[in-house]
């Protein structure tokens, strides 16, 4: 399936140098909007210690969690189904669809739906889904992925946009004001919501205590959807687990900060049983977790609540864009997980990071991302996996590293080849360079200077 | 084995030894000498707007002086009857609404949330579909945090409840921020003033 390996895509990706720089700048605008809602907060890095903690009180007693949110699920009237691949998950939710003759679907966002890849499933059955995110519209329209779990079409300019909309929604051709293309899709999309018979949605929070569910949002695609439709079907990973509603203080405000520096999603959504004369169906998806939730190694990974956070933050993402990812989840996290669902197709992702460490110190649950994208390259390349690009740079800089004479000849060279000649370091084999203005040397570099002044 | 029992049975299998809750000290958290200043400000900064009221009845006079040609609705004190007849609206019904009052439970200063539950939204479509919507909330029940949000209520009492925290937005084309995206266009908070009655 995959095509390009994520050097390959980046490479890609960075040809148009004006769009990734401001592909860079947008991500790391949102990133210093983290910040400073982060900084409004006194206990902010108490809030990240909580939250982790929680977590991994909640992972240490999974089972227990999942079954008695079960149970009070089942008592709200809510009907529950368990799906252990990505494969179950799409069956049941055709089954159900099927079951009541349904056509119109709409669906808000789920990341877990992508990484099931419901909608080509669905196609496949003769079933069209309606994704209603206004960035999740515009890349259905246009037959792309989401490039980034929260802002979906930050890969695409206003003139994107407005091309695409002109050529299925009518716009004016030209128009791209950002104002008049939403307005445009609003219209659109209410019309679906109105039509709806079936909503799918995903799930932030799963309370076990109450049997409810929190959807969060700020478009009020979910709710619009799953209030007016007959069916809603709710799907969620198993790590969606919290223990108690009153957890939610914690990472609801953790949440919408981190993501994009707003003190809290337009709506939090609290789901506890269907209205009357409606349906309620949650879909409690494996696909992989209790796998990596036995890897001690990775099973931190399962904390995350996907802010996104990481991504904004992650120079590597920033400057080669969600698609290199070739995954449903991008990023610094996707990059943790998707190995876990399929090491060798995905062999290539913990490659994808400096492991300069920005992701962990954003992260709102305290994942160690760095640290385990590194132990990732130990399995990988143990599994004869590592991609062959990286494994020559990789295997270079480990023999520099492990040999103090190497090391200072190494470094001399490197510093007589960028003054001298430029071009000998824009060679593939140089994997930093492409599109990279490389810094300019030091005149001395930090052996000779330490050399010269220990004394 | 269904699938249920194999999950159950593996997150069992392999999950760490245990960790332990941590409790949420209180003390630790931030305090604001005025939350509904607060409140207004982070309202403000959200795309939202806060009214001072001194009454309930305040707003009911509003309410009458909103445009008669419009479809409005007053949700905030209704007879059985009305709610029976609320609750059975279809979205097809309520499509062209374009003003709703509502009551909020309480508000939370530090993100200028307010919880709704569906005993007060009556028909859950409404607060989404509405154009413009209304909420009236008492300048005593706001709260500092979220921590204490949820010591306010329990969430699971109705079926159905959310915070909102300002009209519906979105910043999916180019990270513009656009107010409007499928809920309403604006909010209004009707903030019934303490030293009033
Ligand atoms: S790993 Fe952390 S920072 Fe990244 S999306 Fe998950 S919660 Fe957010």
């Amino acid at each position: 399936m995959k095509v390009q390996d994520h050097a390959q895509a980046a490479a890609q990706f960075i040809k148009d140098e004006e769009r990734t720089d401001w592909h860079d700048e947008t991500l790391w605008f949102v990133r210093k909007k983290r910040d400073l809602a982060a900084h409004g907060i006194p206990e902010w890095e108490q809030l990240r210690e909580w939250a982790s903690q929680i977590k991994d009180h909640t992972l240490s007693n999974l089972s227990h969690y999942l079954e008695s949110f079960e149970q009070k699920a089942i008592a709200n009237g809510i009907r529950v189904h368990w799906a252990a691949d990505g494969e179950e998950h799409n069956r049941i939710v055709h089954q159900i669809i099927a079951d009541h003759d349904l056509k119109r679907i709409v669906k808000s966002k789920s990341m877990l739906t992508e990484e099931c890849h419901l909608n080509e499933y669905l196609i496949q059955k003769g079933i069209s889904v309606v994704d209603t995110d206004l960035g999740e519209r515009i890349v259905q329209l246009r037959k792309e992925a989401p490039s980034h779990i929260v802002l979906p079409a930050i890969h695409l300019k206003k003139q994107d946009v407005s091309d695409t909309f002109h050529d299925f929604l009518d716009t004016e051709k030209g128009n791209n004001d950002p104002q008049y293309l939403t307005e445009a899709a609003r219209q659109h999309l209410r019309d679906y919501f109105i039509a709806s018979e079936l909503a799918i949605t995903g799930v932030n929070f799963a309370i076990a205590e109450t049997g409810g569910f929190v959807v969060c949002t700020n478009e009020g695609n979910a709710d619009m959807g799953a209030h007016k439709a007959d069916v809603h079907i709710a799907c969620m990973g198993i790590e969606k687990i919290i223990p108690k509603a009153e957890h939610l203080g914690v990472f609801l405000r953790l949440l919408a900060r981190s993501a994009t520096g707003q003190p809290v999603t337009t709506y939090s959504s609290h789901f506890h049983r269907p209205r009357e004369g409606q349906e309620m169906h949650l879909v409690i998806v494996d696909n992989g977790r209790t796998r990596q939730l036995g890897r001690a190694d990775f099973r931190n990974s399962l904390k995350c609540i996907r802010c996104a956070a990481c991504f904004n933050t992650c120079p590597v993402y920033r400057r080669s864009g969600g698609h290199s990812y070739h995954t449903a989840v991008a990023g610094p996290i996707g990059s943790i997980l998707n190995p876990n669902l399929d090491m060798k197709a995905n062999a290539d992702l913990p490659f994808a990071s400096t492991l300069c460490g920005s992701c962990s110190n954003v992260c709102p649950v305290k994942i160690d991302i760095h640290e385990q994208l590194y132990k990732w390259r130990q399995v990988i390349v143990q599994a004869g996996y590592a991609p062959v690009s990286k494994k020559l740079g990789m295997e270079g800089m480990a023999a520099v590293l492990s040999s103090p004479a190497l090391y200072h000849f190494s470094g001399k060279m490197g510093r007589t080849t960028l003054k001298y000649a430029p071009f000998l370091v824009n060679n593939g084999f140089n994997p930093w360079y492409k599109q990279r203005d490389m810094p300019a040397p030091p005149a001395e570099s930090f052996g000779e200077w330490y050399q010269k002044n220990r004394s | 084995m269904n699938s249920r029992d194999r999950i159950l049975q593996a997150a069992a299998e392999n999950q760490p030894a245990q960790r332990d809750l941590p409790v949420i000290d209180f003390e630790r958290l931030i305090r604001y000498d005025e939350p509904a200043v607060v409140f207004e400000q982070v309202l403000t900064k959200i795309g939202g707007q806060l009214i001072r009221v001194k009454s309930l009845e305040e707003v009911k006079r509003r309410f009458a002086g909103e445009d008669q040609e419009k479809f409005c609705i007053d949700a905030i004190d209704c007879t059985e009857e009305d709610r029976l007849k609320m609750k059975a609206w279809k979205a097809t019904d309520l499509a062209l609404l374009h003003t709703l009052y509502i009551r909020g439970s309480f508000g939370v200063a530090e993100n200028s949330a307010v919880w709704v539950d569906e005993l007060a939204m009556v028909n859950r479509l409404l607060p989404f579909i509405c154009e413009h919507l209304f909420v009236v909330l008492e300048e005593k029940e706001i709260v500092p945090t979220m921590h204490h949000a949820y010591q306010k209520t329990d969430v699971s009492r109705t079926g159905f409840g959310s915070f909102i925290a300002g009209p519906s937005k979105t910043a999916d084309i180019e990270q513009s921020l656009v107010i409007g995206a499928h809920g309403p266009r604006s909010l209004t908070i009707y903030l019934i003033e303490n030293d009033s009655i």
